[in-house]
């Protein structure tokens, strides 16, 4: 039987690969989409902490997760898309209206 | 049988992963998150959670992925728009924190690394669909409404962004 | 009628102002509709008034006092001070006054104030101080009592300054307010004194203790409180701002100047009465102050030509009479005096409005005269107001002046008992004189020809008050008939007072209301001799023959001048400089260095903001790096 730290462990491991990406990636959806990789490992660490303990409510968690995120993904590509038809460009570098 | 089913799915997750984040080309970005969101759906069959894992499928790989190759599709992007990696002063300091995380998050669950799960018929039944049921339609029903408010939201407030032309 | 109706004397009124503010902040339509706002105004005044006769009439008098207890407003540590309103049969008593006259004034405010661009917010305001005047009177505890206190005299200063575009009225206003706000310092000062004496506020206590504070600082704490009467209700040395307060609507200077609010010193007084009478000192010392205001008030009412003017003074001097009576020990007649003057002066004032408004805004009774022929009811009322302020038997006046003089001779202050009757004497020549002058002659003033009755609303509360100034003091017969039998306010009240007993033999009773009678009828009848004849000729012989006396008259004794040299002008010459310094270096100073920092700040901090999105995000995983570490080093 593997152990719950292997699947905290590949939790860990996804989370850190998804912030690599978001921080060494210029493009906006390639970023966007490291968001959603730490989303998904933090999701699992929840399904492995909700087996360990034999409650739903992680597994609940992890389903409103699931919501949020698409809501999140559909208004997030909606605002990419939006950028991209005024900066013709997807480098979030670029973009810097919020310059102080 | 869980410990193959775990290996072959931890190590496509993690491949899926590094793909992602090394792919210069968005498709294979996006291609490669599939097979990260599949492998995770495995996991979480292994774990006994069937129900989130048929989700997961649906939800993630079956919309979410699709909706960011519709994005990329319909920006239709050069190769020469496409933006390049961030290797400057940046590049080895964000390598070195996300180790750091990383580290920091083992030091954290160090304690739990050898727990195993418990067998008994009751805690391998949390992940099917009727006890999901019960508590989604019980202790977390105003959550679940809420939700779905959320969702309408999203996607009134999406194609409210999406189809404005701003000067 | 059950006690538990008490708190909606208060709150009637209370809801009258909220309605008639808010309809009037809120919708501007709402202004233009008079006839709305003066109903309601007048509707919740003369509910109030029904309530206060209902429990008048349905609790007996041996029920008497309840506490009815409405909620804990303040409550810390040992001090507690509840919503609570005392029934008794002073309170009552006074409740009857400020509600019966009120009502009368709303309803003739309804006329005079007609199409005043303010309308709304003068019965609004005018609402508001009746339920203060109420929660004044009615309050169990000290400290909502000074909230009444308070009350009134904030509407005081609205109502003074209604016209407030007119610097001289806002003036005024702001005048009145600030000399009451001196008094009002004492008597804080006094109440909180009387706190650490006694350790509690509410009356009951209070009054049930006071033998065991010791006499110094009883004293200390009656002087306190006297001054802060003396400011109320324009004593000597606070009564300066009361003439000045005439620049507000006449139904103003006729309820709150005259008939109500004025007279809470004079309700304090017997209120607290079962204290003062503990400290004689205290007590002499307003008697005498007293005696000596209703003097010098008297003398200056001689020599005033503005008709509201002489009717200012008038109130301070009886005022002083009421004064005069608490300070002997007849806190009971001193009560009954305001409730006879309450109808007397009120309805002078009211007829006076009745002139002003005929003769559309004039009033310098040296173009008057000769009004009688045009306004026949006003004259007649006024006529009898005039009268029983003069303290002419059987009207109302008399009664209640020859029973603070007879007590104050009983009580062996035959000096001040002296200065009352002299005050008398002056009150009955200023009264002839501002009747023939405004009444009476050939009129001296075009508008005089064209002058017409008031309408009917405004009518018919001279008539009322009128019914009032006749009848109002057939309650209190004198001593001498039936020994008390006939006295009825005397017993009603003396559930609440606590007045000095004083032996007065028969005759020498007998010769002090036989000489008030003849100074009432001699003065008249020298006034009407004198101004009758004459006409205002009668006032330049008077400045002849006095001279100086009269001029001392005219300026007020200086006083106005005096307390200009010595506290206005020294505060506001010390000041300026201070002012100055302040405002260039502290306000000036601090606001430039808080925005200049402002600036330095930013300008330094706005460099942080790249706009670079993978720059933020850094920091954020720095950030959660840090967190990270907090967690790890405290579960260490």
């Amino acid at each position: 039987m593997v152990p719950a730290g292997g699947y905290l462990l590949v939790s860990a491991l996804l989370f850190s690969l998804g912030v690599m990406g978001v921080l060494l990636r210029r493009s906006a959806i390639v970023m966007f989409m490291c968001v959603e990789m730490m989303l998904n490992a933090v999701n699992l660490s929840l399904v492995a902490f909700s087996r360990l303990l034999g409650d739903p409510t992680g597994q609940v968690l992890v389903f409103f997760v699931m919501c949020v995120a698409a809501a999140e993904v559909s208004v997030g590509l909606a605002l990419v898309i939006a950028l991209f038809r005024n900066r013709e460009s997807i480098d979030v570098d670029q973009i810097r209206l919020l310059r102080g | 049988m869980q410990v193959v089913l775990f290996g072959i799915c931890a190590l496509l997750a993690i491949v899926g992963a590094v793909g992602v984040i090394t792919a210069r080309n968005p498709v294979y970005s996006a291609l490669f998150l599939v097979l990260n969101f599949f492998s995770l759906a495995g996991l979480y069959l292994s774990l006994e959670a069937q129900f989130l894992a048929v989700t997961q499928v649906i939800v993630y790989a079956g919309a979410i992925v699709v909706l960011f190759l519709f994005v990329i599709m319909l920006l239709n992007l050069r190769p020469e728009d496409l933006p390049r990696f961030r290797l400057d002063r940046t590049g080895p300091l964000v390598v070195l924190l996300s180790l750091g995380l990383l580290l920091g998050v083992g030091m954290g669950i160090w304690s739990l690394l050898g727990a195993s799960f418990p067998q008994d018929p009751q805690a391998q039944a949390v992940g099917t669909v009727e006890s999901l049921g019960r508590a989604l339609f019980g202790r977390y029903l105003v959550g679940f409404e809420v939700v779905a408010v959320l969702l309408l939201v999203a996607m009134i407030g999406s194609v409210m962004l999406a189809k404005r032309r701003f000067q | 009628m059950m006690p538990q109706w008490t708190p909606y004397l208060v709150g009637l009124p209370l809801l009258g102002f909220l309605l008639s503010g808010l309809l009037g902040l809120l919708w501007p339509r709402y202004r233009r509709w008079e006839i709305g706002i003066g109903v309601l105004a007048v509707s919740v005044v003369a509910l109030a008034f029904l309530l206060a006769l209902g429990l008048f009439v349905g609790l007996p008098q041996e029920e008497l006092p309840l506490r009815v207890v409405l909620y804990q407003w303040i409550a810390s540590g040992d001090f507690a001070a509840p919503i609570a309103f005392r029934l008794d049969t002073l309170s009552l008593w006074m409740t009857l006054i400020v509600t019966g006259v009120g009502a009368l004034i709303h309803l003739y405010s309804i006329g005079y104030m007609r199409g005043d661009a303010g309308y709304w917010r003068y019965f609004a305001y005018l609402n508001l101080f009746i339920a203060a005047m109420l929660l004044l009177v009615l309050a169990d505890n000290l400290l909502l009592l000074f909230l009444g206190w308070e009350g009134v005299g904030l509407c005081s200063y609205l109502l003074i300054g209604h016209w407030y575009a007119d610097r001289e009225k806002a003036f005024a206003a702001r005048k009145a307010f600030v000399v009451n706000r001196i008094g009002d310092f004492a008597f804080l000062i006094g109440l909180l004194w009387l706190f650490r004496e006694v350790g509690s506020l509410d009356l009951g206590v209070v009054l049930d203790r006071a033998g065991a504070i010791e006499s110094t600082a009883l004293g200390a704490i009656g002087m306190l409180l006297f001054l802060g009467a003396t400011g109320k209700s324009a004593q000597i040395p606070l009564y300066v701002w009361l003439p000045d307060a005439m620049a507000g609507p006449t139904p103003v200077s006729a309820l709150i100047h005259a008939a109500t609010m004025v007279t809470a010193g004079v309700y304090l007084l017997a209120r607290l009465s079962p204290l003062y009478v503990l400290s004689p000192g205290v007590l002499g010392l307003i008697a005498l102050i007293g005696a000596l205001t209703a003097l010098l008030a008297a003398t200056m009412a001689l020599v005033q030509t503005d008709i509201k003017k002489v009717l200012a003074y008038s109130t301070i001097s009886q005022l002083g009479l009421m004064f005069l009576g608490a300070g002997v020990g007849a806190f009971s007649a001193a009560i009954f005096h305001v409730f006879t003057h309450a109808f007397s002066k009120a309805l002078l004032f009211l007829g006076a409005g009745s002139v002003i408004h005929a003769l559309e805004g004039e009033q310098d009774i040296r173009r008057m005269g000769g009004l009688s022929r045009h306004m026949p009811l006003t004259y007649c009322t006024f006529l009898l107001g005039a009268l029983a302020l003069a303290g002419l038997p059987p009207l109302a006046g008399f009664f209640s002046k020859d029973m603070m003089l007879t007590a104050a001779l009983g009580s062996g202050h035959e000096v001040l008992w002296f200065l009352g009757l002299v005050s008398s004497l002056l009150t009955t020549l200023y009264m002839g004189r501002l009747l023939v002058l405004v009444f009476h002659g050939a009129p001296r003033a075009p508008a005089v020809s064209r002058a017409h009755e008031a309408p009917a609303v405004m009518r018919l509360p001279l008539v009322g008050l009128a019914v009032g100034a006749v009848a109002a003091g057939w309650i209190g017969w004198p001593d001498l008939l039936g020994h008390g039998a006939w006295n009825w306010i005397g017993r009603w009240l003396s559930d609440s007072t606590a007045d000095l007993e004083h032996g007065l033999s028969l005759g020498l009773e007998a010769l002090s209301i036989a000489l008030s009678v003849t100074v009432a009828v001699g003065g008249l009848w020298m006034a009407f001799r004198l101004w009758g004849r004459a006409g205002l000729e009668a006032d330049h012989m008077l400045q002849r023959r006095l001279g100086g006396l009269y001029a001392l008259w005219q300026s007020g004794y200086r006083v106005e001048a005096i307390y200009e040299r010595l506290f206005v002008r020294p505060l506001l010459q010390g000041s300026a400089a201070p002012l100055r310094w302040s405002e260039r270096y502290i306000a000036g100073g601090l606001i430039g260095l808080a925005s200049r920092s402002a600036f330095f700040i930013g300008s330094g901090i706005r460099r942080l903001q790249t706009g670079l999105l993978s720059l933020y995000a850094l920091v954020m995983l720095i950030g959660a790096l840090g967190l990270l570490a907090w967690f790890l080093w405290r579960s260490l």
